[in-house]
């Protein structure tokens, strides 16, 4: 048997992507001219698909303090912060992610990924258990596959689910560690946080919430779900990016935990990997002081997400639960949503198409991610570009039989 | 920790007294995980005790793990990931899911 004859199936479904003509998984953006607009196959296309939730990435605050800390302190630190020390700016990023929070203790990881990866994998140990929610990024499950503890799923948002998985572990000894996402990347729903915690509280588990998708979105401070929903106190390990709204790369976690710094000898995707380098460590401090400085991007960002899942919603389109930074488009199955998605980016919008196996309940999605900058022209152009490719695709009514009301 | 190859057991009959600790037959465990999973079914061959779950059926792994917390809630026990991993065939996935209800 060769090497790959076990990924027959998966060579069979992406053959099946590419002969769309374009593959969604190589897409180039040619150019990036702003955070909503790049050239693709040579022509403007409006971005609707990049996580960019405040636009922060050519903010010109942000790009100045990269440049300058790149002339200050070079391009990369070439090491780990445990074998070849700290920056002071890496401690002050992580003196002013705790600070945000509220909360006593930060480490900052090179990616989102490491961070959950690390974190997830090393706090629960051999007699512990992790209870996730089935729907988790897959930095979770990955986590999920080092980690000594027995590891458990309940369904997804469903917090009696996670009960009933709490209550069979009886009186068995062992912490016991619950983790959940504040949005959930794909269908861009929200948890159901206050009645998680409760059920928590309840059964004396330790609670992570993976805020990567509602920093800056949610809470009257941009902290995430937990500030949203008032838990932030009863929330023991809070995890999140630099790489979305803050416009970088690179995640976090913090807690009030008194032993928390451990961790940083414990955890080996932080231990045995190059730390941040001065540029992003740069730009993601002002990043953080504009997300503090502007709640008004947040106000924009909603506006956006409104005016796509209303517009959209109006139209007939099925999609994800609730309003969210990501809407997720749900299409009837793989070959109709790279269909849809390849025309929609032959009229100029770029957005992502998520189909099985990394989607939930082998849904076929287009994804949008919304940004605050975007304009309410770009996107009423972005749902009637959609609601045409959708009549062609035959995904929404035809318009004459609806106004005949025979649908 | 026992594992659910080593479980197999050729008498049923036998089975059920061994294992009769918050009552519940094998062949009422199989008849249920034969429920879920009949919506794969391939061609048409029968989905019996050997049926192995991957492999025979059409059924993804995601889709295996959905039906395994289905299976959960139905019979009231918890299936840690690990174990599931190691689970391949219908007969199995009952004897591990009787482990569990007869160990809790």
């Amino acid at each position: 048997m060769g090497l790959f004859d076990r990924h027959a199936g998966l060579l069979e479904a992406y053959r099946d992507v590419r002969t769309t003509g374009y593959d969604p998984f190589q897409i180039r953006m040619e150019r990036v001219l702003s955070p909503t607009k790049a050239i693709i196959n040579g022509r403007e296309t409006l971005l609707v698909g990049t996580n960019n939730y405040f636009g922060l990435t050519f903010d010109p605050s942000c790009m100045e303090a990269a440049i300058e800390a790149i002339r200050a302190e070079g391009t990369g630190t070439t090491g780990s912060r445990i074998a070849n020390g700290s920056y002071s700016e890496h401690v002050a990023l992580e003196r002013e992610i705790a600070e945000f929070y509220g909360k006593k203790h930060c480490m900052v990881f090179t990616t989102g990924y490491q961070a959950n990866l690390g974190v997830i994998s090393t706090l629960a140990g051999p007699d512990d258990f992790l209870l996730i929610d089935a729907d988790s990024h897959a930095s979770i499950y990955d986590a999920c596959k080092m980690t000594q503890a027995e590891v458990v799923r309940f369904k997804h948002n469903d917090p009696a689910s996670l009960e009933a998985r709490l209550r069979r572990l009886g009186d068995k000894p062992g912490n016991r560690v619950v983790v959940l996402e504040g949005i959930y990347s794909m269908l861009g729903d929200s948890a159901p946080l206050r009645e998680f915690v409760d059920v928590c509280k309840k059964y004396g588990a330790y609670v992570l919430i993976d805020e990567a998708h509602s920093l800056g979105a949610l809470g009257e401070h941009g902290r995430g779900l937990c500030e949203k929903a008032g838990v932030l106190d009863d929330c023991h390990f809070i995890v999140g990016t630099f790489s979305k709204t803050l416009g970088a790369i690179g995640g976090y976690c913090v807690s009030d935990d008194p032993d928390f710094d451990i961790l940083r000898v414990t955890v080996r995707a932080y231990m045995f990997t190059a730390s941040l380098p001065p540029s992003i460590v740069a730009s993601v401090r002002q990043a953080l002081r504009v997300v503090k400085a502007r709640p008004e991007l947040r106000t924009q960002l909603w506006n956006n997400v409104a005016t796509l899942y209303d517009g959209l919603k109006a139209q007939g389109f099925t999609l994800g639960p609730e309003h969210g930074p990501v809407v997720g488009v749900h299409l009837p199955d793989r070959m109709t949503a790279i269909g849809f998605w390849r025309a929609m980016l032959d009229a100029g919008i770029y957005v992502n198409v998520a189909v099985p196996p990394a989607t939930p309940n082998g849904v076929s999605l287009l994804r949008c991610s919304l940004c605050a900058v975007h304009t309410k022209e770009q996107l009423d152009h972005m749902v009637e570009v959609m609601t045409g490719i959708g009549r062609q695709f035959g995904v929404l009514p035809d318009k004459q039989l609806r106004a005949a009301g025979a649908r | 920790m026992r594992t659910a190859h080593e479980l197999t057991v050729e008498n049923d009959g036998i089975a059920d007294t061994l294992t009769l600790t918050r009552g519940i037959s094998r062949a009422e465990v199989i008849r249920e995980i034969c429920v879920h999973l009949e919506p794969y079914q391939a061609g048409e061959k029968p989905i019996t005790g050997e049926t192995v779950i991957a492999k025979d059926l059409t059924i993804d792994s995601l889709a295996i793990m959905d039906m395994v917390m289905e299976l959960e809630d139905r019979f009231d026990v918890s299936i840690p990931m690990s174990v599931i991993a190691e689970i391949h065939t219908v007969d199995q996935l009952a004897d591990t899911i009787r482990d569990l209800r007869a160990h809790s």
